[in-house]
């Protein structure tokens, strides 16, 4: 057995004794360094460029400017291509750009010898402008198209999409209930950055006529075909490479500086080129979070049913399209999939061009900034109504068997009630509702919890597919190869144990290729949507099993007995029956490789398109401390309950809610990216974007409801994204039970704190002025 | 201009060039093939670039390589022992599932070395501030701080 035991991770020593080799550390000696030129506007045109001065730069290169690269335009996000162009990527940007869509827009680039002069040579280069105001929100964008961002979408509307639940509509629902409680609401999330620690980089150079990149991508094979979108190249002639990662939180699920760093060696004679990005061009020249703005009415009868909702979602999508609308489509999905509105639910989800950074995947993939809508919506209601929030929850909420009436995804492993409940118990929920029922004074204390629903992968919206390859060495230890990407989850480690299990062998007899390189690797599309236990551990079980019947076959050939009287345990070859050890895998494999009579090389390969999908779920519970005075919260205790099928490794799975919820607390509490009103931005960097640091991490509680599910391959599903969904309006939700103050914007930051303390009158005005 | 830099590097005795503006940072990485030394933010603010100097953990990004002239440089390529065996810190982040990424890792991994050198015992919130200068994102810091209160308790305890 493997699959469900907590080994140490395969890459732990690699990565504690610095062996683990992440993109820069392999660069090449003579590499040359590019260097971004960026736009000091955030919205209008590039009229000259000026290298006069770059170019007397000890160690200048050269310069490329937005009028010297090709005017093709090419789409960047991490998806699967679709071969229908009704369901294709937006082809919305230019290696560089003359029209300038947000602040720090990249317009030309530097190269030099050394990554000293290319920044000194950058910072020369001189712009002159045509300007426009800038754009900074979603309704903003949509109220002001003089100067629409993309001549394609005249009204800086990117899309617009719609969907109902229910026979009905809201307003014939409200008028058959007059009874009904109506609460009205506008929920808005803010922009956050990934922040991995390991900054967006890519070097590139050529081999003859190929141009190989090598980056720091979650996803190379896609990263491939987009390099051939951009230069116009056939994708035969592209090679990827990625080695470990320093993070990625779906902000490597794009295209970031890959088809640049492509192009660059084209025009430096295939000399080896470097596009490494600072932290603060991390922060506004890769991908952000969407800030989304939800408008929103929903209806309840006195006992708590929940009847209708309606709402709209604006979503501001920054300059260019990245993964674009599939954000918010996403995101409104929530709605539907968390809770049962008995008669009507309607959904408008607007996704706008904006003077901003560019948003594309995070974490969560929209449901972040939705959970936040639906969580504190319960919260507000159950507190319209008098009514404990699990048990409007517990009365509302999706239920067993759910298959949403849409995609057709299917609840197959429902474990959300005992979240619930496990939750509700550990916290000790009722005992301490009462006991912050009445609370004066300046510290009050709460507690609050929230829900979330998670899909696994991507299918049916997208395509599903994955491939893994196996060899069996001489010395009966088995090579792995996956598509899948390790990007610090643990990938590599569970793909090991899932090896382990299935052929027979111990996992340190499983020897993982980490590096995916396309010219090798099997093809998958990469790490996102929580989907490669899921998808790829298909296409591995399938190997695993290929590669056990060909060991067998060969084991029967030797031993002379059918091959079905034989099996795979503990390294050795035994006899199904009995177990009765009869030939180490070892000296089978030694025999198939130098056999002078039937030699046979034993491999298996298999691809594996999926078509299923299903849910996860889970509920957070924190506890907080607030001061009013001080308009400080502090966490005193904090709770995750998953529902993410079987684990595969316990004690890693346990770290992927760590990260997650501690992401989650700074989403809730601290993270917010902040622009001046000409959409310059003010705290891209990791000293004024308050990243939660360990004194603002509380100790993490986690715990798991374990049900099987028939569809996963092991029936694992949905673990990597979900953790860092329903802390934030766990938070705010305690925050209210602690205050009486509904806050309904993220993050609950101190100076938005003091503005609904003076306004609940928590804080008189006179305080506040002083 | 191009001076001569002498120092102590994992208990080797080293003189390298370097330019006179030149990052600790960038010698231990570009020059000494030190590649656990980690660029975060080169300012000063996320700790990846942590190493020790004379024991102490600086930040080599804002470090200049000529500060270090006589001194011991310590990174984790000189933690293991002649047979290879890991650190007993190595070893805490290994067996706690402290590593994720593993970007962080060295940084966080010398800070616990300066922690654990100061043969002094910290309660956990201690250990908090001790360790906030580093940033991670991917373990939320609780692993990180398990492996670290391990090691401080066995070796310091």
């Amino acid at each position: 057995m493997s699959v469900g035991e907590s080994i140490t991770r395969v890459d732990a020593v690699q990565k504690v004794t610095g062996q683990a080799k992440y993109t820069a550390d392999l660069a090449p000696k003579n590499v040359l360094y590019a260097k971004l030129v960026h736009a000091t506007i955030a919205n209008g045109r590039v009229l000259s460029i000026d290298g006069g001065e770059a170019e007397k730069v000890n160690g200048f290169v050269k310069l490329v400017t937005c009028f010297d690269v090709p005017k093709t335009q090419f789409p960047t996000p991490g998806h699967p291509w679709s071969v229908e162009k009704a369901h294709q990527d937006v082809s919305d940007r230019t290696l560089l750009s003359e029209r300038v869509r947000l602040y720090g827009d990249n317009i030309a680039v530097v190269i030099a010898q050394s990554s000293l002069a290319a920044a000194k040579a950058a910072r020369l280069v001189k712009a002159e402008y045509e300007e426009y105001a800038p754009l900074m929100s979603a309704k903003e964008a949509l109220a002001h198209t003089e100067h629409p961002l993309h001549e394609e979408k005249p009204d800086n509307l990117i899309a617009h999409s719609h969907f109902t639940v229910g026979e009905e509509s809201y307003e014939q629902a409200k008028a058959e209930e007059p009874d009904c409680l109506e609460l009205v609401k506008n929920y808005q999330t803010q922009t956050v950055q990934h922040c991995h620690l390991e900054p967006a980089q890519s070097y590139a150079y050529m081999e003859g006529d190929r141009i190989v990149v090598v980056s720091s991508t979650q996803i190379p094979h896609i990263i491939r075909r987009i390099i051939g979108q951009a230069l116009s190249l056939p994708l035969g002639r592209i090679r990827v490479v990625k080695p470990y990662i320093g993070g990625g939180f779906g902000n490597k699920q794009d295209a970031l500086v890959e088809p640049l760093a492509a192009y660059l060696t084209t025009v430096v004679g295939g000399k080896p080129v470097m596009v490494e990005l600072s932290r603060e061009e991390n922060f506004t020249a890769t991908r952000v979070r969407h800030a989304i703005e939800f408008d929103t009415r929903a209806l309840v009868r006195r006992d708590g049913t929940l009847i209708a909702r309606k709402l709209s979602a604006y979503s501001a999508q920054g300059g260019y399209a990245s993964h674009g609308h599939s954000i918010v489509a996403n995101s409104t999905a929530a709605f539907k999939q968390l809770y049962r509105d008995r008669k009507a639910l309607e959904c408008d989800a607007y996704t706008a061009y904006t003077t901003m950074p560019t948003a594309g995947a995070m974490r969560g993939y929209g449901i972040p900034q939705s959970d936040f809508a639906t969580e504190c919506m319960s919260d507000d209601l159950a507190l319209m109504l008098h009514m404990d929030p699990i048990d409007f929850r517990l009365k509302n909420c999706v239920q067993a068997g759910y298959k949403d009436p849409h995609t057709g995804i299917t609840f197959y492993s429902y474990g959300l009630e005992e979240c619930i409940q496990k939750g509700k118990k550990a916290f000790h929920w009722e005992e301490k509702r009462k006991e912050y029922a009445h609370q004066t004074g300046d510290i009050r204390r709460g507690v609050g919890m929230a829900i979330f629903i998670y899909k696994t992968g991507v299918y049916p919206i997208s395509l599903e597919t994955a491939g893994a390859r196996l060899t069996l060495n001489q010395d009966g230890s088995v090579m792995l190869q996956m598509g899948a990407t390790e990007i610090g989850q643990g990938a590599d480690t569970v793909f090991s144990q899932m090896t382990a299990e299935t052929v027979g062998i111990t996992e340190d007899r499983v020897h993982i290729v980490s590096t995916q390189d396309t010219d090798y690797s099997p093809f998958d599309t990469g790490a996102y949507a929580s989907r490669q236990t899921y998808v790829s551990g298909m296409a591995l079980k399938g190997a695993a099993e290929l590669l056990k019947k060909r060991i067998l076959d060969y084991a029967a050939e030797v031993l002379n007995r059918p091959a079905e009287e034989l099996d795979i345990r503990q390294n050795n070859i035994v006899q199904a029956k009995d177990g009765d050890v009869l030939l180490a895998l070892a000296k089978l494999a030694e025999e198939a490789q130098y056999s002078l009579k039937h030699s046979v090389h034993i491999s298996a390969e298999y691809s594996h398109h999926c078509t299923d999908n299903t849910f996860s779920s889970g509920a957070c519970f924190a506890e907080v401390e607030v001061d009013i005075p001080m308009c400080r919260v502090k966490i005193l205790r904090i709770l995750a309950v998953h529902d993410s099928g079987t684990l595969i490794n316990p004690k890693l799975a346990e770290a992927q809610v760590h990260g997650g919820v501690s992401m989650g607390i700074g989403y809730g509490l601290y993270e917010e990216m902040l622009f001046n009103e000409k959409g310059k931005p003010l705290n891209d960097n990791l000293l004024d974007y308050k990243l939660p640091t360990a004194m603002d991490s509380p100790d993490m509680e986690v715990e798991f409801v374990q049900v099987e599910d028939p569809t996963g391959p092991y029936g694992n599903k949905a673990l990597g994204e979900p953790p860092a969904i329903p802390p934030a309006p766990a938070i705010r939700n305690a925050v209210l039970n602690a205050t009486g103050v509904a806050v309904d914007s993220l993050p609950l930051s101190p100076q938005k704190l003091f503005e609904h303390f003076v306004r609940a009158g928590l804080i008189k005005e006179e305080q506040g002025n002083v | 201009m191009i001076k001569l830099l002498n120092m102590t590097v994992n208990g080797r005795a080293v003189s390298v060039p370097v330019e006179e503006g030149e990052a600790l940072l960038e010698t231990l990485r570009n020059r000494l093939e030190l590649t656990s030394v980690k660029r975060g933010c080169e300012v000063g603010e996320c700790g990846a670039c942590t190493v020790l100097v004379d024991g102490r953990a600086v930040d080599s990004c804002i470090y200049l390589a000529l500060w270090a002239e006589g001194k011991n440089v310590l990174t984790v390529e000189g933690l293991q022992d002649e047979n290879g065996v890991l650190n007993p810190i190595q070893k805490a982040f290994v067996e706690e599932a402290a590593v994720q990424c593993g970007f962080c890792t060295p940084g966080i991994i010398l800070s616990a070395v300066e922690i654990v050198g100061s043969g002094k015992k910290y309660t956990r919130d201690e250990l908090r501030k001790q360790i906030s200068g580093h940033l991670c994102r991917c373990t939320g810091y609780e692993n990180i701080l398990n492996a670290v209160e391990r090691i401080v308790n066995e070796l310091n305890g």
